[in-house]
C-alpha cells in the first residue's frame, strides 16, 4: 500500500498573535513553527499502517522555506519520502488554491491507495483543504476520523458528530482527515532523526505541477483576507471572594446571573 | 439582483436550529439588498414539510428528496446542491458551520471551483459581494475575508451566532428531478451517543470542568451543575489528555471553538489554548481557587473558592431560581 501525507507547518498553538505586514497577516516575528497537530494523527496513522501491513509514506507540504524542517521531523518519524512544494505565499488563506497545488503534488506523486490529513491546520482553521483535494483527486473522502480499519481496496471509519457517531465506508483510494482521538503520535527516535538526515527532501515549484502561482493568487483567488485584527479586550470582570463564605459567594453569583447579566 | 441559496441540514426530516440561524441570516442580508432566498433541503422523506421554511425566510425550496439521500454523503449531497445551484443561481450557498456543514463545504465549493469563507461570524454584503468576519487562530485574531472571484462563494455560519427569527409565508416547494451522483464515502451507521448528550458546539451554556476538578468521577458535580441549567459539558485540553472525559468535550485550539450566551469555567486556568477557544463566549464565569489564574482575566464575573464547596449551593440556588 502507498500512503500520502498531507502536512500544514503551522504557528505553535501557545503563540502569542500579533498583528503584521500590511494589517491582514500575522507578525511572524518570534513564532515557533511546528506540524500542525492533527496531521500529527494523520502522520501517525500512516506509519502505524505501514507497519503493520507493508508499503510507503510519502509526507507533502506545500510553504515557505521553513516547511523543509516540519518534513524533517515526519521522516525522523517514519515518513519514508517527502516532498516540498515550495511557495504559499500569493495563496495564503486560500483553501482552494492551496487544494489545488497539493492535489497536483499528490498526483505528480502518486498513485497512492490512502490519502491522509489532519481536520484542519491550525491557524487558519478552515477544515477545508482535504475535501477539496478528493473532489479534485476525485476521490472520496471521510473527515474527523476518529477511528480507522483499512482493508483490501476499501476502509471503514468512524467520526464524532454533534449528539452521535457516524461511520463511514469507502472504496480506496480514498482521503481521511484525522481527528484527535484517532491515535497517539509518537515522537522521533534518535535513529529516526539519524536516518532522516539520509533522506533528500524533493522540492517542486507550484510550475512544476503546471500551475502559476501567481494566477492562482490573482485573477483566480478564490478566497482573500482582507484585514486581520485582535478581539477587543474585555473590561475587569466581579469577581467575589468564596474563600471564607463559598456558599453566600455562589448566591451572589446566582443573583447576578439572573439579574445583571441575564444569562440564566 | 441575486439570491443566496441556503442548506438546510435536517436530521429525520426536522430542520437544525443551526441551519434556521443561517436562513434566517440570509433573510437579513437580502432584505436590505433586495435580493432573495432559496433554501434546498436533501434527505429522504423529506419534502412534505419543505413549505415551512418559508417561516424562516425561503422564497422557494429546492427539494432533493431520493433513497438516496437518506443517509449523508459529501458526494451525494454536493450533488443535490449543484442541481439546486443551477436553478436558483446563487450568488451565494450558505450553510450552518455544523460538523456536516464543514464536512460538505469543501467537496461542495471544489466542484464548483470556488472558495469558501468557513465558520465565520459576521456576515454582510460589500455592493454584490459577501464579506464576512472569521476567528483565525481559534479566536486570538478575527479576519476579514471575501471569496476573491467566486462566483458564488460558499459561506459557513457559525452555530449560536446568528438569531434564527420565524414568521414568514410558506415557500414555493420545488422538487429537483432526479439527481446524478456517484456516492462512494457514506454513512452505513449512526450511533447515538448515551443519553442524547448536548454537543458544546451547539450549546447556548456551557459548564466546563479541568484540572482543578481532580478526579474523572468529579465530572458528576460538573454534570450537576450543567444539568439545571440545560448546558452542554465541556473540558480542558488537560483533563481530555488525562482520559477523564472524551475528546468530543473538549474546548479550546485542538478542541471545539464555541461561543455560547454562558460559559462557566470551573477548576481552569485558562491556558492560552483554552482561552482561544471560548473567549468570545457572551457572559463568561470563572470558578477557581487561584485569583492569580488567567481564566479571571476574560470572565465576567468569578469566584475565588474551592469549588468542591461552590459548586454545591451554586446548584441549589439556581434550582431555586428555576422555579421562581
Amino acid at each position: 500500500m502507498k500512503y500520502c501525507v498531507l502536512v500544514a507547518y503551522v504557528p505553535d498553538t501557545a503563540s502569542i498573535i500579533k498583528i503584521g505586514g500590511a494589517g491582514n497577516r500575522i507578525d511572524e516575528g518570534g513564532i515557533k513553527w511546528i506540524i500542525s497537530p492533527y496531521d500529527e494523527f494523520a502522520l501517525e496513522e500512516a506509519i502505524r499502517l505501514k507497519e503493520a501491513r507493508g508499503g510507503e509514506v510519502t509526507v507533502i507540504t506545500y510553504g515557505p522555506d521553513r516547511g523543509s524542517t516540519g518534513l524533517r521531523e515526519c521522516l525522523a518519524r517514519g515518513a519514508d519520502r517527502a516532498v516540498h512544494v515550495m511557495g504559499g505565499e500569493a495563496t495564503f488563506g486560500d483553501a482552494f488554491a492551496i487544494a489545488r497545488v497539493l492535489a497536483a503534488a499528490v498526483q505528480k506523486a502518486g498513485p497512492f491507495d490512502l490519502i491522509l490529513c489532519g481536520i484542519k491546520g491550525v491557524g487558519s482553521d478552515q477544515s477545508l483543504v482535504g475535501a477539496m483535494v478528493a473532489e479534485l483527486l476525485d476521490v472520496p473522502h471521510v473527515s474527523g476520523v476518529v477511528k480507522l480499519e483499512v482493508g483490501e481496496g476499501s476502509l471503514t471509519a468512524q467520526r464524532d458528530v454533534e449528539g452521535g457517531t457516524e461511520v463511514f465506508t469507502a472504496p480506496l483510494p480514498c482521503l481521511v482527515a484525522a481527528h484527535k482521538g484517532l491515535n497517539e503520535p509518537r515522537y522521533p527516535s534518535l535513529k529516526g532523526i539519524m536516518a532522516a538526515k539520509k533522506i533528500p527532501i524533493e522540492t517542486w515549484k507550484p510550475a512544476d505541477l503546471g500551475l502559476d502561482e501567481a494566477a492562482l493568487g490573482g485573477a483566480e483567488a478564490t478566497s482573500r483576507w482582507l484585514k486581520l485584527e485582535l478581539p477587543a479586550a474585555k473590561a475587569g470582570g466581579t469577581i467575589l471572594n468564596g474563600e471564607e463564605d463559598p456558599a453566600g459567594a455562589a448566591r451572589e453569583l446566582a443573583r447576578l446571573l439572573r439579574h445583571e447579566a441575564k444569562a440564566i | 439582483m441575486g439570491c443566496i441559496l441556503t442548506f438546510v441540514e435536517q436530521r429525520g426530516g426536522v430542520p437544525r436550529k443551526a441551519s434556521l440561524e443561517a436562513l434566517s441570516q440570509a433573510r437579513r442580508l437580502a432584505q436590505g439588498a433586495g435580493w432573495t432566498v432559496c433554501a434546498v433541503l436533501v434527505g429522504h422523506g423529506v419534502k412534505e414539510r419543505a413549505g415551512e421554511l418559508g417561516a424562516w425566510g425561503a422564497t422557494t425550496v429546492y427539494v432533493a428528496d431520493e433513497e438516496k439521500f437518506a443517509s449523508y454523503s459529501a458526494e451525494g449531497y454536493s450533488a443535490a446542491i449543484v442541481a439546486a445551484a443551477n436553478a436558483c443561481p446563487p450568488a451565494a450557498i450558505f450553510m450552518a458551520a455544523t460538523i456536516t456543514g464543514r464536512d460538505l463545504s469543501g467537496r461542495l465549493a471544489a466542484r464548483l471551483r470556488v472558495g469558501c469563507l468557513a465558520d465565520v461570524v459576521a456576515v454582510s454584503l460589500a455592493g454584490d459581494r459577501v464579506q464576512a468576519v472569521r476567528p483565525v487562530y481559534s479566536g486570538k485574531a478575527l479576519a476579514t475575508v471575501d471569496g476573491g472571484n467566486s462566483s458564488p462563494v460558499v459561506v459557513t455560519l457559525r452555530p449560536n451566532v446568528f438569531p434564527a427569527e420565524g414568521g414568514g409565508a410558506p415557500a414555493q416547494v420545488v422538487e429537483l428531478p432526479p439527481v446524478e451522483a456517484t456516492i462512494r464515502s457514506k454513512v452505513i451507521e449512526v450511533k447515538a451517543s448515551e443519553g442524547g448528550e448536548l454537543d458544546v458546539a451547539e450549546a447556548d451554556i456551557i459548564v466546563s470542568g479541568g484540572r482543578g476538578i481532580k478526579a474523572a468521577e468529579n465530572f458528576a458535580l460538573i454534570r450537576s451543575l450543567a444539568e439545571p441549567l440545560g448546558a452542554a459539558v465541556g473540558a480542558s485540553r488537560a483533563v481530555v489528555d488525562a482520559g477523564w472525559i472524551p475528546h468530543k468535550h473538549q474546548v479550546g485550539q485542538t478542541g471545539k471553538v464555541v461561543s455560547p450566551s454562558l460559559y462557566i469555567a470551573c477548576g481552569i486556568s485558562g491556558a492560552i489554548q483554552h482561552l482561544a477557544g471560548m473567549s468570545s463566549s457572551k457572559v463568561i464565569v470563572a470558578i477557581n481557587k487561584d485569583p492569580e489564574a488567567p481564566i479571571f482575566k476574560v470572565a465576567d464575573y468569578g469566584v475565588v473558592g474551592d469549588l468542591f464547596q461552590v459548586i454545591p449551593p451554586l446548584v441549589e440556588e439556581i434550582k431555586k431560581l428555576k422555579q421562581e
